[in-house]
């Protein structure tokens, strides 16, 4: 089984510096980029059916294909790698960006010479300073080596890169929030169209792309789209990190063909439960994405089989509710989260969230009844896709909705028990 | 034209607008928060929810926000889809979780669009019985309150400091619901326009300070149509008063002039009519001091005071043009003067030469706003007339719209143009004696003193049209700036140049003009405006323009040396030591054998009086004035005038024994009779016989309430209303209160519109036009081409300051520097302490710093003064606040003339340095 994005990447292992990444491969993907055509280099991406790996899975070179190219579209055109890993249960871009930053940095400039992009952001969320640090200390490598700056390797080609941490918020994962929050404004999300292909950061033509889709490219365009295809199972193409959290035997984060079992993460990768509790239902792919339960365990975790069961794979990182935590103090804890990364934009958002954490935390005190419970689950459909202004909300409102349908008994239990039966 | 189906009714719609305009416009109901006409669509607040269908056989649709939603051509859309209308429901019971039960003691309440809104969406039960977030409110200075737990998030009030207005210290803070909008800290918001937050946000965060002292609801107030007082631009405003008393100014929507905005001068300078120094009675001089007396007595004492003697009148330039036509006739034309300085008399003169002969547009507040380049010559419009500065902020914008349109984004996503354009914007140049807050949005700003800038304008008209004179001996760095201005003003498509007589100098005014006359020959979309200092500067202008020499200095000369002893002089709504020295004036009232004043305020000048008769202010009075587009425009009584206070006019008809004018309207055709420049103003609003099925307009609302009970304790019956003879207005609640003409429409409502939101249902389009046309009359435009003026060519010796003492500057003040509104307290209180400003390195050579004191001395007197150090002006400039109190004896005849000064110490008596003082 290869597993391209994390072979410099192990535990305890430092990252490798430019003379060790290149000399297992690193920056031939560049080389072979920078010897055809940014058109003929973003054609190989389009072919390898790489998918954005944020979180929605759009095709990464029909993303790229919107940026307006030719003499007269705007320049400059800026790349912008997305690490505001926010996303609860999850930290696969700090693994690859800590692990392996070379990685990334020739994923930038590969995707920056396709698109025409000059100048390149790696927006890192901010705590993840040792992530930064590394990503410094590999562009100065980088810059000595005609890696990056002016004349890359003599191709013609210019790419600047910079390293921009993050003040904190988890809608700066959400790219137009991050756009503005690079912009130095308040990160909230702006309306589409525009799309930031066309106008981004500082108006300008702007592609954002998730830290590991990035790094996917330099092998993409080193080993060409065929292999990358079949890395894949079926129909899905490349790797993927996927992961486990919860009370799994051994919880981690692992490199594995994409559409692997459910099954397969959890109790090969993972170990299975520990001993005396057994697995209730689990988040596929973050916080933001609905409960799938036992009776899921043998879908491939791809982005179409995750969404036709009703969630969404996300970030592919699972977390593993057990039958000793409580459900509502599980939605809780998620939308106390929510609540708080709100931007404060949109108004069911804004005051939607804080009242379902009210009523939730009283449901969870015992102190709820049938009609607020009613309320309740009214809330799922105001938050949903169309009725607020991006995508948060009803990400946010997913555990919840999901619990209503699968762990109901749960819910009613605290009202007619009068508190947690949980504890 | 597309045509859209809106629950099943087809309609033809105009395909610029978004979802939510057209619907407004098609006069439906559909609620909203975020979307401001002026200030396009976000997409936050989701309240303007609606279905739309994909086409006829969808049934079950999508929703969206109609404000972010485009036409297109056969559109099917649900305002009544029983799910949309569900989100719109839950959606204001959202906002409502935080928002306070506190109407009944919330001044909003009556107007509040989040009240409107909430009935219209039809959430009538709470449910949450959660604790509701609260935050910490600020004491944002003397205008605004600030009650933060009323918040509903709309972001209104940010996008309209920071992106309509462009100022920085109103921010949104903090994130999630507890998101705040507020200044770093407390203090008065910095902007000239904040007074907008008021009627911008859609309930009661921002609510009016000055209201509040004397609160009354806003179906409580009788409202007439006004015209603002504090300046030339005319901006149309809606006083509300109550008992008596003046409470608040709300803005008075004109398509072409202040469309949804005032400035803070406008709205918080009326508290004057209310204060104590009015007049109120006639005053009779009786040995030493001045006694009340009756009408009839005041009538007898001008008679005999005026008895075989020359009577000389003096107009001015705050009284309408009906006072000032009344007292022209009183005393004949060759007696009547303007009451202007003669140096200022010029520069109006000038200014409505170059107005009656400009082959460019006069162009309005609205024609301002669609400008491409503009360049400010002299004048400090922040201060000046800062209205028209706030129009020439959106002119800027201008490039990020035009940027927007090639990349097909709509002008109403106002989020997405503006981070499209980021910091491009159409050019703006600001030449400036002083540094002003417009510079930061400027592509280039030059200082110096006014002839110099007259020079500048001068080359650039010259490089634009090389038929104008030219300017030799300028320096490379003002050729290059000249080359650049001229360059980019031939290039736009609707170049602007704005000056005016702040800088007291004709010479600025004669460049202005040129330069227009230049771009006018090539291109016709080519405007100038040119402003004026006072609300009917322009009117007076036009009734003096046949005797232009007919000044103050004129009548003071004339009466000193020819009539000494023998003439009685009449003075108009017109403090004369704010208009000349003090010597001057009082050498003219020693050598009158009698001094008549018609004013509404005790001032130095009815000091001086043998009779003074008490003016009606705006308030209590009507008439005619002419802004600085040349636009006359009709005021109306808010309320009735009280004891033997009397509109100036109705003093001036009765002191008249030769006419017999008993109303307005009279006086009003005679005067348009007089001047053919003045024909116009009988049609600036309906006469007083106007009715509308028989009625007249009511001023006040159908809700009004008291007016039986106030003195219900000590009798039932009811006071026969005041009647009004002037107007087609009633000082009462009877009478028609819709489908008004828009010159008569004392305040907007609408069914279920009770906020000045309401105005969507006056408009002819979203920001258009009012139904009925904008109020006003245009006396002047372009002229046609036999009419229209030559070159001025009288070029000024270039100016260096330093040589001959230092050149003094006026340095003007949205709060100080003007009459009326200074007397009023959140003005002043908003108004710089008089101070001698000069660079940094004139500072050093003199040895005194910020902190440091200054001997001033002119021709006209001396001052000591606190230095405030302004590295923007050249050196060897003085620059001296105009107008302000405490400054008194300082006149526009100084500026321009030479100052010297020393270090001095601090004066003792704090109080001393305001007390100013000439001779």
């Amino acid at each position: 089984m290869e597993t391209p994005l994390t072979q410099n990447i192990g535990p305890g292992k430092a990252p490798p510096n430019l003379a060790q990444y290149q000399a297992n491969g690193g920056y031939e993907g560049l080389r072979n980029a920078l010897n055809v055509s940014p058109e003929a280099a973003m054609d190989v991406v389009k072919e390898s059916n790489l998918s954005g790996r944020g979180g929605a899975g759009f095709p990464t070179g029909l993303k790229w294909s919107f940026v307006p190219s030719g003499e007269n579209s705007p320049t400059p055109k800026y790349l912008v790698a997305n690490g505001d890993e926010m996303e609860p249960g999850t930290f696969k871009d700090r693994l690859l960006v800590e692990g392996d930053p070379h990685q990334l940095i020739e994923g930038m400039i590969i995707s920056a010479y396709a698109i025409g992009a000059s100048v390149g952001f790696i927006f890192l969320r901010c705590e993840y300073v040792l992530a930064a640090e590394r990503c410094e200390k590999a562009i100065a490598e980088c810059l000595e080596n005609n890696l990056l700056g002016k004349d890359i390797l003599g191709s013609g080609f210019d790419f600047e890169l910079y390293v921009h941490g993050s003040a904190g918020r988890y809608i700066c994962g959400e790219e137009t929030a991050l756009i503005n929050s690079l912009e130095g404004r308040r990160a909230n999300p702006r309306a589409k169209p525009p799309f930031p292909q066309v106008s981004g950061l500082w108006g300008k033509p702007t592609v954002v792309n998730n830290v590991e889709t990035l790094c996917n490219v330099p092998h993409i365009l080193r080993n060409g789209a065929e292999w990358y295809q079949n890395l894949g199972i079926g129909a899905d193409s490349g790797t993927k990190l996927y992961g486990a959290s919860g009370r799994v035997k051994t919880p981690g984060t692992w490199e594995l063909p994409l559409g692997v079992p459910v099954r397969d993460l959890i109790e090969k990768h993972g170990g299975g439960m520990q001993d005396g509790y057994k697995m209730k239902g689990f988040l596929p792919g973050g916080g933001s994405t609905d409960f799938l339960t036992g009776e899921h365990l043998d879908l491939p975790m791809n982005y179409e089989s995750i969404g036709k069961a009703g969630s969404r794979m996300g970030t592919g990182q699972l977390i593993i509710m057990d039958d000793q935590v409580c459900p509502v103090g599980m939605v809780l804890n998620l939308i106390q989260f929510f609540a708080q990364e709100s931007c404060g934009w949109c108004t069911p958002c804004r005051d939607g969230l804080p009242q379902i954490q009210h009523l939730l935390e009283k449901l969870e005190r015992g102190e709820g009844s049938w009609e607020e419970l009613e309320t309740l689950a009214e809330f799922p459909r105001f938050l949903g896709p169309g009725n607020t202004f991006c995508a948060l909300a009803p990400g946010a409102v997913e555990p919840l909705q999901s619990a209503l349908k699968y762990f109901k008994d749960d819910f009613d239990n605290h009202i007619k028990q009068k508190c947690c039966p949980y504890g | 034209m597309p045509t859209i189906v809106i629950d099943g009714e087809p309609y033809d719609v105009d395909g610029d607008k978004n979802l939510l305009e057209t619907c407004l416009q098609l006069d439906k109901d559909l609620p909203y928060f975020c979307w401001h006409p002026a200030m396009g669509s976000v997409g936050s607040c989701r309240q303007c929810a609606v279905t739309q269908y994909q086409d006829e056989n969808d049934e079950r649709g999508r929703m969206v926000m109609s404000c972010m939603t485009p036409i297109t051509d056969g559109m099917i859309v649900s305002l009544k889809d029983e799910a949309t209308q569900e989100f719109r429901d839950s959606c204001i019971e959202t906002v409502m979780t935080n928002h306070p039960h506190d109407c009944p003691v919330c001044e909003e309440g009556g107007e509040c669009h989040l009240q409107d809104m909430t009935n219209m969406s039809g959430h009538t039960q709470r449910v949450y019985q959660g604790p509701k977030r609260t935050h910490r409110n600020q004491d944002l200075g003397p205008f605004i309150n600030h009650e933060m737990n009323r918040c509903i998030a709309c972001y209104r009030c940010v996008r309209y400091y920071q992106d309509y207005v462009g100022d920085t210290d109103l921010q949104a803070q903090g994130s999630g619901a507890k998101v705040f909008f507020g200044r770093h800290k407390d203090g008065a918001l910095e902007s000239e326009f904040s007074g907008n937050l008021v009627e911008v946000c859609p309930t009661g965060v921002f609510t009016d300070k000055t209201f509040s002292k004397h609160f009354v609801r806003k179906w409580d107030l009788q409202s007439a149509p006004s015209v603002c007082m504090h300046c030339a631009i005319g901006c149309n405003t809606s006083p509300g008063e109550r008992n008596g008393t003046l409470r608040r100014i709300v803005n008075r929507y004109n398509g072409d002039v202040n469309g949804y905005f005032l400035c803070d001068r406008g709205r918080f300078g009326y508290d004057f009519v209310n204060d104590q120094r009015r007049l109120a009675e006639p005053l009779v001089q009786q040995g030493d001091s001045l006694d009340s007396t009756d009408r009839d007595d005041a009538l007898a004492q001008y008679a005999n005071l005026s008895a075989d003697c020359e009577v000389i009148g003096i107009g001015s330039p705050r009284a309408s043009l009906e006072a000032n036509f009344a007292l022209q006739q009183l005393v004949g034309e060759d007696n009547f003067y303007s009451g202007l300085a003669s140096s200022e008399q010029a520069l109006h003169q000038t200014s409505l030469t170059v107005l009656e002969s400009t082959s460019a547009l006069i162009a309005s507040l609205r024609q301002v706003e669609q400008a491409d380049a503009v360049l400010v010559l002299g004048e400090d419009i922040l201060n000046t007339a800062p209205r028209l500065a706030l129009a020439v902020k959106q002119a800027t914008k201008n490039l990020g719209l035009n940027m927007a349109a090639d990349a097909r984004i709509p002008s109403w996503q106002a989020a997405a143009v503006k981070n499209l354009a980021q910091n491009q914007r159409s050019p703006l140049f600001m030449l400036t004696p002083a540094a002003t807050r417009m510079d930061s949005i400027a592509q280039s700003c030059h200082n110096d003193v006014p002839a110099n800038l007259a020079r500048l304008g001068m080359a650039i008209a010259n490089a634009i049209d090389g038929g104008a004179p030219g300017v030799n001996d300028l320096d490379d760095q003002e050729k290059e700036l000249v080359a650049v201005i001229a360059e980019t003003l031939k290039g736009a498509s609707k170049p602007l140049v704005i000056s005016g007589s702040g800088c007291f100098d004709v010479a600025v005014v004669q460049a202005a003009a040129n330069i227009s006359r230049a771009l006018a020959a090539e291109n016709d979309k080519a405007a100038i405006h040119l402003v004026l200092p006072e609300v009917n500067s322009l009117g007076l202008a036009m009734l003096c323009s046949k005797k232009p020499e007919a000044d103050l200095n004129a009548a003071m000369k004339r009466t000193v040396d020819q009539v000494n002893g023998q003439a009685a002089v009449v003075v108009l709504e017109n403090d004369l030591y704010r208009r000349a020295g003090k010597g001057l004036v009082d050498d003219f009232f020693d050598a009158a054998q009698s001094v008549v004043v018609i004013d509404s305020f005790h001032n130095d000048t009815t000091a001086r009086a043998q009779l003074a008769l008490p003016a009606a202010t705006f308030a209590e009075s009507e008439g005619t004035m002419v802004s600085s587009e040349a636009r006359a425009q009709r005021y109306f009584a808010v309320h009735n005038t009280e004891g033997y206070v009397a509109s100036s006019w109705k003093w001036l008809a009765e002191l008249n024994k030769s006419v017999s004018w008993t109303h307005l309207d009279q006086l009003t055709a005679a005067c348009a009779n007089s001047s053919p420049l003045l024909a116009g103003i009988t049609l600036a609003a309906p006469d007083r016989e106007f009715r509308l099925n028989d009625q007249k307009v009511a001023r006040q609302s159908h809700r009004y309430s008291g007016r039986g009970s106030a003195t219900a304790h000590i009798s039932v019956n009811e006071t026969r209303v005041a009647q009004d003879d002037e107007s087609a207005l009633a000082f009462s609640m009877e009478g028609r209160q819709s489908n008004l003409p828009p010159a008569l429409q004392p305040g907007i409502w609408s069914p279920g519109w009770n906020s000045n939101e309401a105005i969507n249902k006056f408009q002819d389009e979203i920001g258009g036009h009012l139904k009925g046309g904008d109020p006003g009359i245009r006396l002047l435009d372009k002229a046609t081409a036999g009419t229209q003026s030559g070159w001025f060519d009288s070029i000024p010796q270039k100016s260096m300051p330093g040589s001959q003492g230092y050149r003094l500057v006026p340095l003007h003040h949205i709060f100080g520097s003007e009459e009326f509104s200074s007397g009023s307290n959140a003005i002043a209180q908003r108004s710089p302490k008089p101070y001698a400003a000069l660079c940094a390195a004139d500072a050093s050579a003199l040895e005194v710093d910020q902190q440091g004191w200054l001997k001033v001395e002119l021709n006209s007197g001396q001052w000591t003064l606190s230095v405030a150090v302004d590295d923007s002006l050249p050196r060897g400039v003085l620059g001296l606040p105009s107008g302000l109190t405490g400054l008194g004896g300082l006149q526009g005849a100084a500026y321009g003339g030479s100052a010297s000064i020393s270090k001095t110490q601090s004066p003792v008596i704090a109080s001393d340095q305001t007390s100013g003082g000439g001779e």
